[in-house]
């Protein structure tokens, strides 16, 4: 590369570095902190000065994942002994485990739904897109305009009737009432972000494979889809991040069958106060997954953060 | 909007090739893709939207389905318009609104400023700032309200290291006077990233030959900034604004967790009156009202100021 007068010096470079790092640090501590307060004891948990170094514990996640009861000194004694480090970890507080929580059900929706949901609005966005993008379709600018604008109403606004009509369809409280709900939220992004990506193929693959002898049909499964893959996965993985997250509609639209793991976490509450090392815990196990998606896919995900916003 | 040089392509396509081929038609497919889109969004939007402006016409309330529903014409929006709440939530609401934007803009931008230095290493720092509005607002929001306890909680803390204050004389969210911008302080954090992102995207669209005529003119840094650098970035700041505008108008996940709209009704945003009023209150006809009028709020302001953005980029 040619030496540029506009490239900025050394100096410049070191001092900018300094600052985004520092901006960085700070704002990843409230994260850290989530993923260390899951390996801590109650105790260590709500200690002043809070700690930084302490012995690591799964007590947390012992919690999240089991429902306990205390039982008297007598009868504890009187039990067998514990022969699991888990079995270990309860007794100490003199409680036995009764049985699982509701976390790993709660956390097993969120995947059932944002799987869902994620496959149903990308498959529709797509040949809606892909329609968009190469028909003459009467009213297309009016329809764009339409599905663009149905992502401005207040989830409460449309909750209200929502909830109404799940009622009577006996869909409240069900996996496919909110993978339909979260397929229609997701849909206006999707069609918007993958006509982006579809536009930009060329028209005369498809026209060479019309002319080769494929159908319509055959040019869109074996020309197209196949070149739009990576806006596909991109647009998924936005699809997979807004179900994943969602909390407005599921909170007001479910209470237990369908409910996924972000109304459930907050509650989680212990013996004698919030259990913060248990909610730490299934925090943790709910975002890292998201955490490490980013870090790995960040050259598709940045784009089209900004693809996705600039285009509108 | 659309891409012009697919249309020009598209139309020149000579209309013996549409015949020649086997299969649906053209027409057919389209109707045939589309279709399935526009159903799922007129019965889970439009739908749904319709239905919300009809009980905002009536009495309805959804606990007591057997009540007689009565016919109240405008009543409902005479009586939110007229309620001091309502304007006490939209307060709230626009305290909350113009400081997360102000902040979010002024970090935002300086960010992305700061990383179109291209210093090395600068696309892992990049991924690693944006992390936090990949994640739950409700799940982050919650574990908030345990770095904000005071005594214990580490923004206390870390306040009290700055500053020297007693970390157990304050509480973020236990404070009338604190709790606004206990919200703002979060909601920036989180979203942030997002208007770096876009500064991003609009700095980076400012070709460097601009720079080099300008340098060639003997123009100050200083200069260059404020002529080249604001302008071009302009119509995506103001696209960022937008974006962040209309999803804090919204805010309802991030704020019922951290505050609960408390203490009183400090943080009572408009999306946590409105649940109030239609799940907790179920005056769900009152509630249809006042979901209406927020809508129409957001969608009248959203338009006018896409009608301004639309002037600046034109320009």
């Amino acid at each position: 590369m040619s030496f540029s007068i506009t490239e900025p010096s050394g100096r410049q470079k070191w001092i900018a570095g300094v600052l985004v790092v520092t901006y960085a640090v700070l704002t990843l501590i409230p994260l850290i902190w989530i993923i260390a307060t899951g390996f801590k004891t109650p105790q260590d948990a709500i200690a002043y000065p809070p700690k930084v170094f302490f012995e690591p514990s799964l007590e947390g996640y012992v919690n999240l994942f089991t429902s306990r009861s205390r039982v008297t000194p007598e009868d504890l004694a009187a039990l067998p002994p514990p022969d699991t480090f888990y079995d270990r970890i309860v007794r100490q507080y003199d409680m036995v485990i009764t049985g699982p929580s509701k976390y790993g059900e709660r956390f097993l929706n969120s995947v059932i739904i944002g799987f869902g949901s994620t496959f149903l609005s990308v498959f529709l966005g797509t040949i809606a897109a892909y329609a968009f993008s190469r028909f003459k379709v009467p009213l297309k600018d009016d329809l764009l305009f339409f599905i663009l604008s149905t992502r401005m109403m207040p989830p409460i606004a449309v909750a209200i009737p929502i909830f109404l009509m799940y009622r009577q369809l006996g869909l409240s409280d069900t996996h496919l009432g909110m993978i339909l709900l979260y397929t229609a939220v997701n849909l206006s992004l999707s069609v918007w972000l993958l006509k982006g990506f579809i536009d930009e193929i060329p028209v005369e693959y498809e026209e060479a494979a019309l002319i080769d002898g494929y159908t319509r049909f055959q040019a869109f499964t074996k020309v197209v889809l196949p070149q739009a893959a990576t806006g596909i996965a991109s647009t998924a993985i936005f699809c997979l991040i807004f179900a994943w997250n969602e909390y407005a509609f599921v909170a007001l639209l479910t209470s237990g069958t369908a409910q996924t793991a972000p109304p459930f976490i907050p509650t989680i509450i212990g013996t004698g106060g919030k259990d913060w090392p248990a909610v730490a815990a299934g925090a943790t196990l709910f975002l890292v997954p998201i955490m490490v998606f980013t870090i790995l896919l960040r050259k598709h995900l940045l784009r089209g953060i900004t693809f996705g916003a600039v285009r509108k | 909007m659309s891409d012009p040089l697919a249309h020009r392509v598209a139309s020149a396509t000579p209309p013996q090739l549409a015949h020649r081929i086997r299969g649906l038609s053209d027409r057919t497919i389209a109707w045939l893709f589309v279709a399935p889109t526009i159903f799922l969004l007129l019965a889970i939007n439009i739908f749904p939207l319709i239905w919300t402006i009809r009980l905002s016409l009536t009495n309805f309330r959804t606990n007591r389905p057997n009540n007689a529903v009565e016919f109240v014409g405008l009543e409902n929006y005479r009586k939110i318009l007229t309620d001091e709440d309502t304007w006490i939530a939209l307060q709230s609401t626009a305290h909350f609104l113009i400081w997360t934007i102000v902040l979010q803009v002024l970090i935002g931008f300086t960010l992305a400023y700061l990383i179109n230095k291209k210093f090395r290493g600068n696309d892992l720092w990049t991924t690693l700032i944006v992390l936090p509005m990949m994640l739950s607002p409700a799940v982050v929001g919650n574990f908030w309200t345990f770095l904000y306890q005071p005594q214990i909680g580490l923004f206390n803390y870390f306040i009290a290291f700055l500053t020297g204050a007693d970390p157990a004389s304050f509480s973020m969210i236990g404070d009338v006077a604190l709790a606004p911008w206990a919200i703002v302080i979060v909601d920036t954090w989180m979203w942030t990233p997002f208007v770096m992102l876009i500064c991003l995207a609009g700095l980076r669209s400012i070709p460097p030959s601009i720079y080099e005529a300008a340098e060639c003119d003997r123009a100050s840094k200083w200069r260059q900034f404020w002529t080249i650098t604001i302008p071009m970035a302009l119509p995506f700041l103001m696209l960022a604004v937008l974006f962040r505008g209309i999803e804090n108008f919204k805010m309802f996940d991030l704020v019922v967790q951290l505050t609960g709209g408390g203490p009183g009704s400090t943080t009572l945003l408009t999306s946590i009156d409105l649940k109030r009023e239609a799940f907790e209150k179920w005056r769900t006809g009152y509630a249809s009202a006042y979901a209406v009028i927020l809508f129409v709020t957001v969608f009248g302001l959203a338009s006018i100021y896409v009608k301004a953005l639309n002037k600046v980029k034109d320009r």
